[in-house]
């Protein structure tokens, strides 16, 4: 590719991505009353697009064998229970990450 | 009138940093791998800033390193951005009304939001005394700024980066972890929610596989938010009855 095609390839990525951030505002144009099924999908689908994300996070998960899931759910584990106890962000996720850095450097090699 | 200025984004960005740590751990070891990717295939740093500025998505610009080193294919570029990045037309549904009334910075927080900004600026709430533009503004531009500062880094200093310690990117496996617990702990009126988001997608990835699940995933939620209106709306409702009480 020449140096024009990757900036021309670059642009069109970045109008493809634009493209679905942009394209429920400029659906939905906020001057106007939100239609009801809208509003019931701006409650109902949040946690649910939260529950995508994490199985996102995992669809790299192998049952084959216990390096391939179990760091993964001691470290969510851990997550979930640390911040059952001090309801923190920075401090669940702090201590989610650094036992899943210890899990798969040194542990499930 | 001038110090004022300076006080009001001085006190949104001390705000929003806080809430923007787990990201940069995420982002910069995602920005980094993304880095010596590109310096790998030989792009420079120059390119690759480009990329992260005006792309800002972690997953198409991966996938658009395959298609850079092709043929010169500008609608499939177009088509393929549009498909991987689908999921962010629920996070435009779910933010409608509370990016509503904020201006010219709607525009940059709209085009700022990744899975990682949406996810935050979902659940934050600035204190009172902060200006709640500002305050989504910072947190979407630090993350932005995290994210084009490591990859240019990461293609700069390629080499020079250690890679045999990995698992920092659980940071953000984490952060929607956090994030989905605590839709649950706002009350049972997320549950079904929940369930739906977390089944549907895991059995679109079972019948589909890591490749193309998303959009099947998007597809079924839906139909079962459809399906099961009625009793999330009561749930809802109730909710809303009892915060009242």
């Amino acid at each position: 590719m020449s140096g024009f095609e990757i900036i021309v390839t670059i642009a069109l990525a970045a109008i493809g991505t634009a493209a679905t951030r942009y394209l429920p505002f400029i659906v939905f144009n906020s001057n106007k009353p939100t239609p009801k099924y809208l509003v019931y999908l701006g409650k109902a689908l949040p946690p649910a697009v939260f529950g995508m994300l994490v199985v996102y996070c995992l669809k790299a998960l192998s049952f084959t064998d216990v390096s391939g899931y179990l760091p993964e759910l001691l470290a969510i584990a851990l997550t979930v229970g640390v911040h059952l106890a001090f309801r923190r962000m920075l401090v669940s996720v702090a201590a989610g990450m650094a036992a899943y850095i210890l899990l798969v450097n040194f542990i499930f090699i | 009138m001038k110090n004022n200025f300076y006080k009001r984004h001085l006190a949104a960005a001390r705000a929003a940093f806080p809430l923007t740590v787990p990201v940069l751990a995420g982002y910069t070891f995602l920005g980094l791998s993304y880095g010596v990717l590109m310096a790998s295939r030989g792009f420079s740093p120059l390119i690759t800033m480009l990329a992260s500025i005006s792309i800002y998505g972690g997953s198409i610009q991966y996938a658009l390193v395959g298609l850079l080193t092709g043929a010169f294919s500008p609608i499939e570029t177009f088509i393929l951005a549009f498909v991987i990045d689908a999921r962010h037309i629920f996070y435009g549904i779910s933010m409608l009304d509370k990016y509503k009334g904020m201006g010219l910075k709607k525009l940059y927080l709209i085009f700022a939001m990744t899975d990682e900004t949406f996810s935050v600026n979902y659940i934050a709430e600035p204190p009172k005394e902060i200006d709640r533009g500002l305050f989504y503004t910072y947190i979407s531009f630090f993350d932005h700024s995290y994210w084009v500062t490591f990859s240019t880094l990461g293609c700069l200093f390629g080499s020079l980066i250690p890679t045999d310690i990995k698992g920092f990117d659980f940071a953000m496996t984490a952060l929607f972890v956090v994030i989905l617990l605590e839709q649950l702990l706002e009350g049972v009126k997320n549950l079904p929610s929940v369930l739906i988001g977390v089944g549907g997608s895991a059995l679109a990835l079972l019948v589909f596989g890591g490749g193309d699940f998303l959009i099947p995933a998007m597809v079924l939620m839906l139909l079962l938010l459809a399906v099961f209106k009625k009793p999330i709306d009561s749930l809802h409702d109730r909710a809303e009855e009892e915060g009242r009480k």
